[in-house]
């Protein structure tokens, strides 16, 4: 089943789920969200209770105060309001920060319903939840597909266990799909603040105007400044490039920097920095966000601000998905192909072979875009990897 | 065009990318630049893994390590034609 040289046929529609403020969806979850770790057992039985429905559990959301606060709130809302969830229940345990979620989430027009657990109890709140999770199912099952235009779809891109290969094969074949799809109207981003370091100068000069570029320093410099100079050790080589990174052959930040920024094409320019878990609003185009480096965190943010495909170019083999947007792999390292190949969605190994060009790299992966938008569930998705982590700036009060 | 063993970004660089497994020490490589296609022949003098780099030109202790055309860091070792680079003779500038 392994294809050596995928050959790319031209697709430019899909079937996706037009949702109530006009975004399209690829996935059409029900998503049983809690509001923090206190409900994740609630929403886990509500899920269990509810065949089809998925529970997202998570970490966080208690005693956060400020912009990590905020950061919160942006994830936890972004995630619900994704084009590709159909309808939410929100489980909180009170109904404030509950209610300020559902609120959030609501703005889209989709439906959503909160449930507090004091006063209540898990098991009265799970028996009341399932009823609603139950219904907005059978209501999402009934949802019509529509044919839209790959052009409307929200892309985005992060990698992660880069080697050498990644800068060579899969992070251009990244670059290449947006080169050929940002003119059209697709929206894109990419982020890791941290990987940008020994290629700052470049990314600078690929904002869209010298003003775009100096709120792109900023984010960056505060970056070195606030997190790498105040909490350093010693200095980053432990940890940025990872150990996987060395053992695939990077060397130094500045040469994994090189390689990352290659997925945003040659002709591609950001035309605005984006918050972690912002919604882009400043129209069709390439948008940097300002996360983590790390793959689940990073992925979590994109989802947040609205993206519903990620392509995640992988040279040592990061298995990351994420809950609600499919994550395309895409290798060209050949024995990650050999060693790891359930892994890998599409193959571009052919690339270091000299037996496969970058732009046809580029077609094919812009037609796994348009299998996956249509409904091929992605590796990571047949896998059952649901990677959700929220980024937190500091301590809880 | 026979595939090749190293790939190097561009005519500036000093340093390629070995593409196969289980290179060995003393193989003549084929090696391509992939800015303009254009190869040249380069012999191994390290047996060097997938992924990892090899020197292609005499590097010395301080000297700037090219890749991309750009500054990848510094060479912390001297590193003669041929030989394997990584994180025992090659640092970053940065942190």
């Amino acid at each position: 089943m392994a294809k050596k040289n995928v050959k790319a046929k031209k697709t430019n529609t899909f079937w996706g789920w037009r949702r109530e403020n006009g975004r399209v969806g690829v996935r059409n979850h029900v998503v049983i969200l809690p509001l923090d770790d206190l409900s994740n057992a609630a929403c886990e039985a509500v899920a269990n209770n509810i065949k089809g429905t998925l529970a997202i559990p998570h970490a966080y959301g208690r005693l956060q105060f400020g912009e990590d606060l905020e950061v919160f709130f942006r994830t936890l809302i972004g995630t619900g309001a994704n084009p590709n969830v159909a309808a939410v229940v929100v489980i909180g345990i009170e109904n404030g920060w509950t209610q300020r979620v559902v609120d959030g989430i609501a703005k889209t027009g989709k439906p959503v319903t909160g449930f507090g657990i004091e006063g209540t109890g898990d098991l009265m709140t799970i028996a009341n939840a399932s009823r609603v999770a139950k219904d907005y199912l059978q209501w999402a099952t009934e949802l019509p597909r529509e044919e839209c235009s790959l052009n409307e779809l929200w892309i985005s891109a992060k990698c992660g266990e880069s080697d050498t290969t990644t800068g060579l094969a899969s992070c251009p074949t990244v670059g290449n799909m947006y080169d050929k799809l940002i003119p059209k109207g697709v929206y894109g981003v990419f982020g890791e603040t941290s990987e940008i370091t020994g290629a700052e100068h470049l990314a600078k000069a690929r904002a869209a105007t010298p003003a775009i570029g100096e709120k792109w320093y900023r984010v960056w410099k505060s970056y070195q400044d606030d997190v790498i100079e105040a909490h350093k050790t010693n200095d980053l080589s432990d940890s940025q490039p990872t150990k996987g990174n060395i053992a695939g052959g990077l060397t130094t930040i500045e040469e994994k920097a090189l390689g990352n920024l290659e997925k945003i094409g040659k002709k591609c320019r950001y035309i605005d920095v984006l918050e972690p878990a912002e919604v882009p609003n400043k129209g069709p185009g390439l948008y940097f966000m300002d996360t983590s480096s790390a793959a689940a965190e990073c992925v979590t943010l994109m989802a947040a601000a609205g993206y519903v495909v990620h392509c995640f170019p992988t040279g040592q083999g990061n298995i990351i998905g994420n809950p609600i947007i499919p994550v395309i792999k895409i290798t060209g390292n050949p024995k990650t192909v050999r060693t790891m190949s359930e892994h890998v969605d599409v193959d571009i190994s052919g690339i270091v072979r000299r037996d496969l060009t970058i732009p046809e790299a580029g077609d094919a992966l812009i037609d796994m875009i348009a299998r996956t938008a249509n409904g091929r569930l992605t590796a990571a998705e047949a896998l059952g990897h649901r990677e959700f982590v929220l980024t937190k700036l500091y301590r809880s009060a | 065009m026979a595939a090749p063993q190293l790939l190097v970004h561009d005519k500036k660089d000093s340093v390629g990318v070995v593409v196969v497994e289980g290179l060995k020490a003393g193989t003549n490589m084929l090696c391509v630049v992939t800015a303009d296609n254009s190869s040249f022949r380069l012999k191994t003098t390290m047996d060097v893994p997938i992924g990892h780099k090899i020197a292609l030109k005499n590097i010395k202790k301080g000297d700037t390590v090219w890749k991309y055309g750009h500054d990848i860091g510094k060479a912390v070792a001297d590193i003669a034609k041929g030989e394997h680079v990584h994180v025992h003779n090659l640092k970053t500038k940065r942190w």
